[in-house]
């Protein structure tokens, strides 16, 4: 009884941390504010949403997800990190910083976004030219 | 007060995670660039892993879990390779 109650209230609570970090993932104004939604509420979202089936009971081993957690835990933030960091060098554009670049001169930075550097959609003049 | 069914409770959970699934899908089809498109696929996982957890209350197979490890290790890979190639792709223009 006590247990399902506590289970029901993490499940809750995660998919209410996962609801949160779509909306900000959906709303915030360039890719460094979505990543920090995305990374830090989708995160322990997921982990008391397992956490929660783990509590809730009913699953053979708990092995496969105390293990989710822990890595989940251990590998989002250095997978977030490096994308960050890539974002960062690789030119995408920020907003909102009023106090200037803190990272300039510390990591080198390509002066535009990589879709303004490539032409990586498919068209079909080019696949013409290409073949001609 | 009778303790809630957790096979129901799950299901309406899975549904409440539609709402993040479109939102992240939405972010994924809008970009504008190539790393918001990476943080939405982080996003989608993330919920993946989230709907495969919950599946397993709704279904009683504990096998759902396994799939939800399963993504959780593609998703660090796949996110290592993403800011890879952010990295060193130079550019042809």
């Amino acid at each position: 009884m006590i247990r399902t109650i506590a289970a029901v209230l993490l499940l809750a609570a995660g998919v209410a941390f996962v609801c949160v970090a779509a909306i900000g993932v959906a709303r915030l104004p360039d890719a460094f504010q979505r990543m920090h939604a995305s990374t830090k509420a989708g995160g322990i979202g997921v982990t008391l949403v397992v956490l929660g089936v783990l509590v809730a009971g009913g699953v053979a081993s708990p092995v496969t997800g105390i293990l989710t957690i822990l890595f989940m835990l251990v590998t989002l933030s250095v997978a977030s990190q490096m994308l960050a960091r890539s974002a960062y060098m690789s030119g995408a554009p920020m907003e909102g910083l009023d106090r200037g670049d803190p990272l300039a001169g510390v990591l080198e930075r390509q002066a535009a976004p990589l879709e303004e550097r490539t032409d990586l959609a498919y068209t079909e003049d080019e696949e013409t030219r290409r073949l001609a | 007060m009778n303790a809630p069914d957790l096979a129901t409770v799950a299901t309406i959970l899975i549904a409440v995670l539609a709402l993040p699934l479109a939102l992240a899908g939405y972010r994924m089809i809008r970009g504008p660039g190539y790393a918001d498109r990476f943080v939405a696929l982080d996003m989608l996982t993330a919920v993946a892993i989230a709907l495969a957890a919950l599946t397993t209350l709704a279904t009683g197979r504990s096998a759902f879990l396994d799939i939800g490890l399963g993504i959780a290790l593609v998703n660090f890979v796949s996110t290592c390779a993403f800011a890879a190639f952010l990295n060193r792709k130079r550019g042809d223009r």
